[in-house]
């Protein structure tokens, strides 16, 4: 009963902070830069809430996200571009391909550990990458012109939906199935759990999130590259969720906010700014070796704030 | 109760914050209105604001740096000799990481925050595309200095992006200058094609080449590829050897050109070699060796060595002030400062649209990578400069005109 209130607070709270932007955007108070640094940010929470299904919840070390968001912007970009489909139904069809592509590569791969994982997982992304930039079709190493199509309404659902959806997920039956490989593979075995089904539940997921994302992405920034999809992509997903905490969903959130605020800040100082933003990496490192956040989420610590307060 | 509570609570921030929010928008409404007032009179006043959207950082970097360098000493000439209509010009530089995204991010930043009156789009065309509509919507006339694909300018369905020009020629007059230079400076008949698979650039070369070769009476007797990254290209090598062709023309990038030469030299093939502007670097001569680029031509778009008086000029003012060669990005992003230049003095004011005309009018505009005229499609029609290394120098051979 309590759960459920929180629950329902927390999603009026997301809607009024949605429609206070989307008047102040109506109302020209946010111009185009605030607007699109606000996309770009919706998009960068989205890839790492769904990392985090992978990597913070189920345990497994995946650095192929990017190839994913590969899939679902040249997916929904072919639906929108090429077939003359409205977005919802190229982000549909984005995320659904790229969730397939998260199958194909899981079953298979997901019986690997560990660092074992992690290289697999990179081939993979790589292998999508140099798929598009051989196919003629989707414009090869030129990319693809795109008319931008999405807008605050959209990456904003987009955001919602999956943390909704990957929130929930974490916090039923299914979600403590993934907790428990992420802890102790062997224990969680031994208990019966089916850990190759989670495994590839969290992963289809996490592929599925991302693909939205892309095809977000690929709307919001008129040509997709298969370079802009290379291992570096991945590894800046990778920083969003291990600077939040590995295991902490408000963790990546904020990282994401964070990092893309820093980064669009400094854009103005080229020379410095790579400089910077490793400083900011590294000393947050050294000062929060588990991230931001940890493993605790930060409706855990207005509940402990609570608790202070009803002992006095 | 308590529910009943909660949801009274809820609604009444809800309710409150709306009511913020709308507030706040009529004032902001005021506020932008004031400002854009504000700034609108200081442009009529004293500075020419020039916005460069630039790779200074990731991959690409060195290109979009030395057009950043270029630009700059543009700009500090312009001011010196008493800015644009007497007002300085200010060069805004922005990092976008060799990004799309973030080169998309750089222009909006440009035209919403800093107001610029014109842009100097990235180096490489994917990211200029990227700042296309941007420049379109804003109207802000924006050029770049390197872009050369073709839909650079022009869109899939052949509309004309308006406000986006370049300074530099397209992929496929390179390709069409080097068969001319083949087959009428080195009597070439037969010739082979060896083309990196996975840029564009070479392949948009080798295609116009070809075409080119063909129309001039000669034939292609091999046609091979290879892909960026690789460093064993013998095999492939002895497969064109075999063929026994009289020229070999290897559009790519400096990195793999470099060891494609030395390989090629070591497998005994003798017919010159030639390339594009992907290979004018101080790398390919460290990579290939100053022996083995004896007899290999590259096509560019301008050489430091042109005897020309105004390029010795630029030469030296370049050498005074960051004490190295200008390469053919400085002289571009050079240019590209002067192209806008001349464009702001003839519509007469800073505003977009104006300039946007001016540009598209351009004719003979002399400059120092070439003399031009600006055609329908937004490209500058312009001559390009063959260079023949000798003992790993690069020496002007000849300018090739369109």
């Amino acid at each position: 009963m309590k759960k459920s209130k929180v629950f329902w607070g927390l999603c009026l709270l997301a809607i009024i902070f949605y429609a206070v932007v989307q008047v102040m955007i109506s109302g020209g108070i946010l111009d185009m830069y605030y607007q699109s640094i606000l996309i770009q940010m919706c998009i960068n929470i989205m890839l790492a809430v769904s990392l985090h299904i992978i990597i913070g919840i189920t345990g497994q070390f995946s650095i192929g996200h990017a190839g994913f968001m590969a899939v679902g912007a040249y997916f929904s970009a072919i639906a929108t571009m090429k077939l003359g489909l409205p977005f919802p139904v190229a982000i549909l069809i984005g995320a659904i391909v790229a969730a397939l592509a998260g199958l194909l590569v899981g079953i298979p791969s997901l019986r690997l550990k560990g660092d074992y994982l992690a290289i697999a997982t990179l081939g993979f992304a790589e292998i999508i990458r140099i798929i598009f930039l051989n196919v003629d079709y989707v414009g090869g190493a030129a990319g693809m012109v795109i008319t931008n199509l999405s807008n605050w309404t959209y990456a904003f659902m987009g955001v919602f939906v999956t943390i909704l959806v990957i929130a929930n997920f974490t916090n039923s039956r299914h979600g403590r199935g993934c907790i428990s490989i992420r802890e102790d593979e062997i224990a969680a075995d031994a208990m019966g759990i089916n850990t190759t089904y989670y495994k590839v539940v969290a992963f289809t997921i996490g592929s599925f999130f991302a693909g939205v994302a892309g095809a977000i992405y690929a709307h919001n920034f008129f040509i997709i590259q298969p370079t802009t999809f290379g291992f570096l992509k991945s590894f800046d997903i990778l920083i969003y969720v291990v600077l939040g905490g590995l295991g902490s969903l408000s963790g990546s959130v904020i990282a994401a906010i964070f990092l893309t605020v820093v980064s669009a800040y400094l854009s103005g100082y080229p020379e410095e700014r790579m400089i910077i933003y490793s400083l900011v990496l590294i000393i947050v490192m050294l000062y929060r070796p588990t991230g931001l956040l940890g493993t605790k989420e930060i409706t855990s610590l207005f509940k402990f704030g609570k608790r202070g307060g009803s002992k006095v | 109760m308590a529910e009943k509570k909660t949801l009274k609570r809820f609604a009444s921030l809800f309710l409150a914050s709306t009511l913020i929010a709308g507030a706040l928008a009529a004032c902001s409404n005021e506020g932008t209105t004031k400002e854009s007032g504000g700034s609108s009179s200081s442009e009529s006043s004293d500075v020419i604001k020039i916005g460069a959207n630039l790779e200074l950082s990731g991959p690409v970097a060195s290109y979009g740096s030395s057009i950043g360098d270029g630009a700059e000493l543009a700009v500090e000439e312009i001011n010196a000799a008493g800015g644009i209509d007497g007002k300085q010009v200010e060069l805004v530089k922005v990092d976008n990481k060799s990004d799309n995204a973030e080169a998309t991010n750089a222009a909006i930043k440009l035209a919403t925050q800093d107001k610029v009156t014109a842009m100097i789009a990235p180096a490489t065309s994917g990211n200029v595309i990227a700042t296309a509509q941007i420049a379109n919507q804003n109207k802000i006339p924006t050029v770049t200095a390197s872009g050369t694909a073709p839909n650079v300018t022009e869109n899939a369905d052949g509309t004309i992006n308006d406000y986006v020009f370049r300074t530099c020629f397209i992929d496929p007059f390179q390709g069409v200058v080097a068969a001319n230079f083949a087959t009428s400076e080195l009597g070439a008949k037969n010739v082979a094609i060896y083309a990196d698979n996975a840029s564009d650039y070479a392949k948009g070369l080798a295609a116009s080449f070809k075409e080119q070769i063909e129309a001039n009476g000669g034939t292609v007797v091999a046609e091979e590829a290879y892909v960026a990254d690789d460093t064993d290209f013998k095999s492939t090598l002895t497969r064109i050897k075999s063929a026994n062709p009289d020229f070999v023309f290897i559009p790519g990038y400096y990195e793999e050109v470099g060891l494609i030469v030395k390989q090629a030299r070591e497998l005994g093939i003798e017919a010159p070699l030639m390339g594009a502007d992907g290979w004018d670097s101080p790398t390919l001569v460290e990579l290939a060796g100053a022996e083995a680029l004896n007899n290999t031509f590259i096509t560019n778009h301008y050489s430091s060595q042109d005897p020309d008086e105004t390029i010795q000029g630029f030469v030296d003012a370049f050498e005074a002030k960051f004490s190295e060669a200008p390469n053919a990005f400085h002289a571009l992003g050079y240019d590209t400062v002067y192209y806008l230049k001349d464009a702001i003095e003839r519509a007469g004011s800073t505003d977009g649209e104006a300039i946007q005309k001016a540009l598209a009018e351009t004719k003979d505009l002399s400059l120092i990578t070439g003399t031009f005229s600006v055609d329908e499609k937004h490209n500058p029609v312009k001559s390009a400069t063959v260079l023949e290394y000798v003992d790993g120098n690069q020496e002007f051979n000849s300018k090739v005109n369109p």
